[in-house]
């Protein structure tokens, strides 16, 4: 187990180099940063030189890459043009984006895999028809949509909760938004979960369990659902990440100050540090669920071994 | 990049459709009505993160701007309602020859730091910015006509000096200013911010400035958290005529208009000028008539590139002609813009005034519809060069609407589907390199925003030969002796009319064709009042007052 998991972090490396690489020449594709910092006028062909040459933006961009590297090893993630450290705004960022990712991430466990269970359990039935019919519907609408809607009804019309979210991101205020982001996850979710409890509940163990007596809530929670759950929990893991990278459109909509709008920005203003700085660690995220997904495996299955 | 989903990606894209127009016309309310003000309320308004550090001479976007325009009151204060300049620290700017000033201050002005405004205190500012190690790029055109700009700032090489010689301090509250040619106008420049003057505490410590801002402006910096706020309080210091009507001002950074539109719904903010065209259809019944939209600086030109060989012939003169006359300009504002926005008639923009330039005539029937007579001029020029007519545009950008808007006037009006099409160009940056690096082959949309309401910085930044933003390399004599003799008249009134003659030749050569001026807009809660926009379309600030 200990030397799957060192394995496994070794591996991370040649990933971590690959993407801030890609990354970093995407971006780098984009065009010239320089220009974009004058706004609708043409740069002073001066001051434009002499930014590129303070950016090292003449340098090749492998011997740029090398450069940023080498900040990176010394804690240094390259400043925006404002002159702000890219640290800084992961600081602010992440613990805001993350926040966000929790309370979306307990609404995708609790009531997507809740509402799957009794939808699993009674299938046919009238509960399991309507878990399929909103499920269907909230997977076809986009989070957009769904997101200004509920900001209008709720924020807005009713005046129930914030419209956005406020300076310091209060977890109250973040129930809106981190419904809306897990919203189409959590029908995924649901509807997973239902079809493995559904086909598990013929399986022999759960006759056998019923068969020794066995009370049905415990065949359900000890049985029944610990076998069901290793695919949602792949799932779950993935989308862990997903839930941090793909806030950029509920973070906008309701101004929260997190990953999805550093990010935007970052790419807007052609900052390459910036946009490198937040999609590396977006990236050691993914990597890191990924590596819990696959320990969890091991725990939920015991036939599964890690040597 | 953007998304993750396609659903994801198009949210993306409105997004940045609606991030970055604001702009409406037609009616104009006034402020609504209200009993008595509370002079300590605090005023919650709409904020983007500045883009550079808040310094002067390092600012030019609205956001950076805005705080500026709070913090520093400079040598001249742009009256809000009509873009005069109007004397603020400055005693006196005289001149006997249009081009060496002397610029008397007031006595007592100080810095929110409790540190005297003096003469040093504009010409180190002014001498650091100018100096190109700086990197300062907000310095063209606003210093470039100060004696001694191309030492401290040499288009290439290294600066031979740290000061421009046409800046001398006479005492502590007198300066003088030599320009490199006459420039009557200048004077009026310098209600501009990159002409604000910095404390000596910026000197010793930038970096501790950077971090807080100290001015001589109406307000303070009280805190700022990067990226998601500010709090300006009223400076007890100020001298200046535009004292704060309310007890601070609390900027608020929002990422998309449109969660900014809603907070001003749900009351959580009371001004919002960065009104997004969907919140623009419904915004006079969502509040009430609290809402005022006005003409900004700023004006809508379609562009040529009369580098390329295939442009700069007598015949694309009158296809050029007839491209302006194939716009339908009234009916595209109506319908893409709701009317928000109005049919250009000159390359000026109302703001200015009648007597400030600005001529509801010059541009006349070359730029009215017509389209029988349109196809006529372009059949007569040779059809248009390169037998299709691309308008370029940058796609993170508001302007695939109007652009393929016009588009199809102009294939309406000669009857081929495929004359003219739109060709967006991925970012922004890019499609000025192209711009800059004389790619563009055909026409390219251009946008130009005052920096001072002033005529000539409607025409000599972006007409005069090799101007800085001369995006299409025009190039006439004429022109630009006409501009000189301009800069050279004693008067503003014979200045203005000298320009307006270089104007005319605008409308003979078309090196660009006006569209419509944009509108300022902005919507404001029901708890604040005398909520107005100033030339700039930036919100008076300190006139804005809390109800009771």
């Amino acid at each position: 187990m200990g030397r799957y998991v060192i394995r496994r972090l070794l591996q991370m490396i040649p990933v971590f180099i690959g993407t801030t690489f890609i990354i970093f020449a995407m971006v780098h594709a984009l065009g010239d940063p320089v220009a974009a910092l004058f706004g609708d006028k043409a740069p002073d062909p001066a001051v434009a030189a002499q930014i590129r040459q303070q950016l090292g933006l003449n340098d090749p961009l492998i011997v740029q890459y090398g450069n940023y590297m080498k900040g990176i090893f010394t804690g240094d993630l390259g400043t925006t043009f404002s002159g702000q450290p890219v640290t800084e705004l992961l600081k602010t960022a992440y613990p805001t984006t993350l926040k966000l990712t929790i309370v979306a991430f307990t609404f995708e466990v609790i009531l997507g895999i809740g509402l799957g269970v009794i939808s699993g359990m009674r299938r046919g039935r009238f509960a399991d028809t309507g878990v399929m019919v909103m499920t269907l519907i909230v997977i076809s609408i986009p989070t957009f949509v769904i997101g200004y809607v509920l900001q209008y009804l709720f924020g807005v019309k009713w005046g129930i909760a914030d419209a956005t979210v406020p300076e310091g991101a209060p977890f109250s205020s973040l129930i809106l938004p981190g419904f809306v982001l897990a919203s189409v996850s959590l029908a995924y979710v649901a509807r997973l979960t239902r079809t493995t409890i559904a086909e598990n509940t013929k399986a022999d163990y759960v006759r056998t369990a019923v068969a020794k007596g066995l009370p049905k809530r415990r065949v359900v929670t000890h049985h029944l659902l610990r076998n069901s759950l290793i695919p949602v929990i792949t799932f779950l893991g993935t989308d862990l990440g997903a839930l941090m990278g793909g806030a950029l459109v509920t973070e906008r909509i309701f101004n929260i100050h997190g990953v999805g709008y550093y990010l935007y920005q970052g790419i807007l203003r052609q900052n390459t540090p910036t946009v490198v700085g937040f999609v590396t660690v977006l990236v050691i995220v993914f990597l890191l669920a990924n590596l819990i997904v696959d320990l969890l495996y091991a725990v939920l299955d015991p036939r599964i071994r890690y040597a | 990049m953007r998304g993750a989903t396609q659903a994801k990606f198009a949210a993306g894209a409105i997004a940045i459709a609606l991030a970055a127009t604001a702009c409406s016309s037609s009616s104009s309310s006034g402020g609504s009505s209200s009993g008595a003000a509370n002079a300590n309320g605090v005023v919650t308004a709409w904020w983007g993160d500045p883009q550079n550090p808040l310094i002067p001479t390092d600012t030019n976007e609205v956001n950076g701007g805005a705080v500026l325009n709070m913090i520093f009151d400079g040598l001249q204060h742009y009256n809000p309602k009509t873009g005069v300049a109007e004397l603020a620290n400055a005693q006196s700017i005289t001149t006997n020859d249009q081009q060496h000033f002397t610029i008397t201050l007031k006595s007592g002005w100080k810095f929110s730091d409790g540190t005297p405004v003096t003469a040093h205190s504009y010409v180190d500012a002014w001498n650091w910015g100018a100096y190109l190690p700086h990197a300062q790029n907000n310095t063209d055109p606003f210093f470039t006509s100060i004696q001694g700009y191309s030492a401290v700032h040499p288009a290439t090489g290294s600066p031979t000096a740290q000061t421009m010689s046409g800046l001398k301090v006479v005492n502590d509250t007198t300066f003088t200013v030599a320009l490199t040619q006459k420039f009557s106008l200048w004077p009026d420049t310098l209600g501009y911010s990159a002409f604000y003057p910095l404390p000596q505490s910026f000197f010793s410590n930038q970096a501790a400035w950077e971090a807080h801002p100290v001015g001589n402006g109406p307000y303070v910096i009280k805190s700022w958290t990067k990226g998601t706020g500010m709090q300006l309080t009223p400076n007890s210091t100020y001298s200046g005529n535009y004292k704060p009507k309310n007890g601070g001002i609390n900027l608020k950074v929002y990422t998309d208009p449109n969660a900014a539109y809603a907070d001003l719904q749900a009351g959580n903010l009371d001004v919002d000028n960065g009104l997004s065209n969907t919140a623009l259809k419904t915004v006079q019944s969502d509040l009430n008539g609290r809402y005022l939209n006005q003409p900004a600086g700023i004006n809508q030109t379609i562009s040529f590139p009369l580098n390329q060989a295939n442009w700069n012939t007598p015949g694309a003169k009158l296809v050029r002609e007839g491209i302006s006359m194939a716009i339908d300009r009234p009916t595209i504002t109506k319908v893409i813009f709701q009317g928000t926005r109005t049919p250009a008639t000159d390359w000026t923009s109302p703001v200015l005034g009648a007597e400030g330039g600005f001529s509801s005539t010059l541009c006349g029937d070359v730029c009215t519809y017509n389209p029988t007579k349109a196809k006529q001029l372009i059949q007569q020029g040779g059809g248009i060069p390169g037998g299709q007519l691309t308008i370029s545009y940058n796609a993170d950008g508001p302007h695939k609407e109007w652009v393929d808007a016009v588009c199809n006037s102009i294939n309406n009006a000669l009857g081929n589907t495929n004359a003219c099409v739109g060709k967006p160009v991925g970012t922004f940056a890019d499609f000025r390199n192209q711009i800059q690096n004389k790619q563009m082959t055909s026409a390219f949309r251009t946008g130009w925003q005052m920096d001072y309401p002033l005529i000539q910085d409607f025409l000599q930044p972006l007409f005069f030969t090799n101007a800085a933003s001369n995006d299409s390399h025009y190039s006439n004599p004429q022109f630009d002796n006409l501009v000189n003799q301009a800069n050279a008249a004693s008067s503003k009134s014979g200045a203005v009319s000298d320009f307006q003659q270089a104007e005319k030749l605008l409308v003979t050569d078309l090196p660009s064709i006006p569209l419509w001026y944009q509108n300022g807009t902005v919507g404001w809660s029901s708890r604040v009042s005398n909520v107005s926009l100033d030339v700039f379309s930036v919100p008076v600030y300190t006139d804005i007052t809390v109800n009771k």
